[in-house]
């Protein structure tokens, strides 16, 4: 299945590598992040991001692409995506443009071309419009191919993505097979609003991001919000943890502990107390019950804590 | 050449997950690919066995991605070999936690060249440890280094500077000290584990803890409960590290394939409601809403897919006198799916409270798809609670007002169908209507009070549907005092509904 995959040259030399070459570029991966890319490129496999929303994982995708100095080629998934917008479309404009032109032609010098020439001629590749699959396919320099929000297209539109992302290849009736010249990296994110087809599962190498643990997330913290304090980034990270042990409708995300991180910034706080959580409380949490919730949590003056404790 | 010293010990069963830990057999040799042959490959197969026998399905092509990973990663990075075989088995994360535990049982040994030190960087526990291990390997208790006081003050240091090494060496000392581990004893891992864990006291050294940290000065709230949960999350780490040594040496005493057997768990959606324990209860409540948001998006789906009905004539022709009487413009018929009333109609007595709050939460999660969800619980006297999912967004809450404030009782807090249905009947029947779709949650085992199911026939007459779901297996319908076979004579359906996939799967016909 992965002839080419052996012949390729790789990408990166180690997982370690990965994560150095990501770091360089801002994005701090643990060690399960960077062994399923150093995989996928080795494997020749497509990697399947799943994890709640606002953990990065697109950002995984467009950080590997920066990383390696590639062209990052992004298909937005939305319901009704279909092979026109995904895969290629022939140029009508441009074929009747052409047709036009040849009958012009022929009625001043009374010459005519045969059917044949013409009908080869317009379903040549100078009538193609590539869509960002088949791009991917005939890219020439190195690219990282991100489909995003995979969940949100039909499971019948899935089968699209089957050929491109096992045989890397796409098949256009007019034209034949264009086979890939180089095998892309590809990334797929999905939110999990779906299960998705276990035919497209079975291709895919599966990577689960979470919410990153304390230490990760303060190093993510330090790193994306220049000039914090390392003690507000720790009071931050472990504020959100505690947070995101209560039951909530929408658990704040990394991007969302950033967005706050860079509020208290701004404001000037140094120093998290109850107040200055709870009143930038909705730069976290999205949903009013949530803060409400939340708010009562953090500020809780219970006379006896010990007995939430799990 | 590591290929030499894995492959003679391969042969016999005990020995394979012990001697073919990548860990510790393959130092530092480049992956191979004779590596990923031999020994190992014999261990994969049977970790892949124990996988599908957990319910984690993997096919074929992924358990050969698997090898062929093998070959590209170094084999002695335990991580790396976990993510790998992670990344290409397993393609759901409900089964993850599934995956970890066959990993750490066919995964963990030690070899003889494991030395904690190596993990040890440099904050000067070494020498402690060193002490610990002493302790251990005089395993038998001859010679213990410690006394239990010691090894108590030690685990405060260690939870206090969240010393991950120390902790771990902490694990293994309380392990050989208070487990009383003996071989061939016929004991699960879960009863060592409770015997070291109340002999390590954690309820105590988290007071202490607490304690001492507010010595130091004046903390806020705030403070204090951060402080907690960071305390917290070390002393699970410490659990799992002492439930991690129980289990290796369960594993060294009879087998990864033996152990690996005891400990498998159903996954999240094969929890049985009716005996599911704390721990699997809290991993429904997880489980249950992401389900409930895709079962949402589905039938979002399924409402608009089918949009388009058959021709509409008088509109096609009336379109038509724009382009001179030619049909040019065919207009179609909107179906208008009708969107059902729902009530749920459940039992929160103490067997089936669980069931009926999965299934309340479920319902209400997706009342955007019917035109109205009204609910209502009973044990022996029947109370409407809609109320109390609508004034807030959170289901936990509105649970936790149904147990408290609902007026459930009427005699003496034993289920009575017969008194509930009864009642239900004569306040809320006129309610029904033809739109109306009635769920009944429970077992039926009614106490041996009248059944008075006339009621069900009376309702079903009205109704448009009526359907009977009950968490108990088929096959115990109709034993002892259950009686769910005289109400399921006038339902439209009387589902077994032990889980979350059946419950799932009859929520979404309903939509």
């Amino acid at each position: 299945m992965n002839v080419a995959a052996a012949d390729a040259e790789p990408r990166f030399a180690s997982p370690a590598q990965v994560r150095e070459g990501l770091r360089g570029v801002g994005y701090l991966a643990d060690d399960g992040i960077a062994g399923v890319v150093y995989l996928g490129d080795r494997l020749g496999k497509p990697v399947l991001v799943e994890g709640p929303a606002g953990t990065g994982k697109t950002q995984l995708a467009k950080s590997v692409a920066e990383a390696l100095g590639a062209r990052l080629i992004r298909l937005q998934c939305y319901e009704g995506i279909d092979e026109s917008k995904a895969l290629y479309e022939w140029n009508y404009k441009k074929q009747l443009l052409r047709i036009q032109s040849q009958r012009v032609a022929s009625s001043e010098h009374q010459v005519g071309e045969g059917w044949g020439d013409v009908e080869e001629d317009i379903f040549s590749e100078e009538f193609l419009l590539t869509r960002p699959l088949l791009e991917a396919i005939r890219a020439t320099e190195p690219v990282v191919l991100l489909i995003d929000e995979v969940d949100r297209v039909e499971v019948e539109t899935e089968a699209l993505l089957l050929e491109v992302l096992s045989d890397y290849q796409v098949s256009i009736p007019e034209l034949g097979t264009v086979k890939a010249t180089q095998i892309p990296l590809v990334f797929l994110t999905s939110n999990n609003t779906r299960e998705l087809s276990e035919a497209l599962k079975r291709r895919c190498l599966f990577l689960h991001i979470d919410y990153p643990d304390v230490e990760r997330e303060r190093q993510i913290v330090l790193t994306r919000v220049p000039g914090i304090s390392a003690a507000l980034a720790d009071q931050v990270v472990r504020i959100v943890r505690s947070i995101r042990a209560l039951e909530l409708k929408k658990a704040p995300s990394v991007s969302e502990t950033l967005d706050w991180a860079r509020t208290l910034l701004l404001l000037g706080i140094s120093n998290v107390d109850a107040d200055a959580a709870t009143s930038t409380l909705h730069i976290l949490l999205k949903y009013q019950s949530d803060i409400d919730k939340a708010a009562k949590e953090l500020s809780a003056t219970d006379a006896a804590p010990g007995a939430k404790a799990r | 050449m590591t290929q030499e010293t894995v492959a003679p010990e391969a042969v016999t069963p005990e020995t394979v997950p012990a001697e073919t830990v990548p860990a510790e057999t393959v130092p530092s040799a480049a992956p191979t690919s004779e590596a990923a042959g031999g020994g190992l490959l014999e261990v994969l197969s049977s970790f892949v066995t124990e996988l599908r026998s957990a319910g984690i399905p993997v096919s074929l092509t992924e358990n050969l991605d698997a090898v062929e990973a093998l070959r590209h990663i170094p084999l002695e990075d335990r991580e790396a070999f976990k993510y790998s075989l992670a990344a290409t088995l397993v393609k759901n994360y409900a089964h993850w936690k599934a995956f970890e535990t066959v990993f750490e049982v066919f995964f963990s040994q030690r070899g003889s060249r494991y030395r904690l030190k190596d993990d040890d960087d440099g904050s000067g526990a070494g020498d402690v440890i060193d002490d610990l291990l002493g302790s251990r390997e005089g395993e038998g208790g001859a010679s213990e280094a410690m006394t239990a006081e010691e090894l108590a003050e030690m685990l405060l240091r260690a939870l206090a500077d969240g010393d991950d090494a120390l902790l771990r060496a902490i694990a293994r000392a309380a392990v050989t000290r208070y487990a009383g581990m003996e071989p061939g004893r016929p004991v699960g891992g879960s009863y060592y584990l409770y015997r070291t864990l109340r002999q390590l006291d954690l309820d105590a050294a988290m007071d202490q803890l607490m304690a001492g940290a507010g010595a130091e000065g004046e903390r806020t709230e705030l403070e204090e409960r951060l402080e907690r949960e960071e305390y917290q999350g070390r002393l699970a780490k410490l659990r799992a590290e002492v439930e991690a040594e129980i289990r290796r040496r369960l594993v060294a005493d009879r087998g990864a394939v033996a152990v690996a057997k005891s400990l498998r768990k159903p996954l999240p959606e094969d929890i049985d409601f009716m005996h599911a324990n704390r721990d699997e209860l809290v991993a429904l409540r997880r489980a249950i809403a992401p389900l409930t948001r895709k079962l949402a998006v589905r039938l979002a789906r399924k409402r608009r897919a089918g949009r388009k009905g058959p021709l509409d004539f008088r509109s096609t022709v009336r379109h038509s006198l724009s382009y001179g009487g030619v049909p040019a413009d065919p207009q179609f018929r909107h179906p208008r799916p009708s969107k059902p009333e729902i009530m749920v109609v459940a039992d929160i007595s103490g067997s089936v409270a669980a069931f009926a709050r999965f299934t309340l939460q479920m319902v209400h999660a997706i009342s955007s798809q019917f035109s109205r969800v009204r609910s209502f619980v009973f044990i022996d006297g029947i109370d409407e609670v809609t109320g109390y999912f609508q004034g807030t967004d959170d289901i936990g809450e509105a649970i936790h007002r149904i147990n408290t404030e609902a007026d459930v009782i009427w005699v003496d807090g034993h289920s009575d169908y017969g008194h509930a249905l009864e009642v239900f009947w004569d306040r809320w029947g006129k309610e029904v209507n033809p739109k109306t779709t009635i769920l009944v949650l429970g077992d039926a085992r009614n106490n041996y009070h009248a059944s008075q199911a006339w009621v069900l026939s009376e309702l079903a007459n009205k109704a448009r549907h009526l359907y009977w779901l009950n968490p108990e297996p088929r096959s115990y319908w109709d034993t002892g005092d259950s009686i769910v076979g005289q109400y399921a004579l006038y339902c439209d359906g009387a589902y077994e509904c032990r889980n979350l996939k059946q419950l799932e799967r009859f929520v979404e016909q309903l939509g």
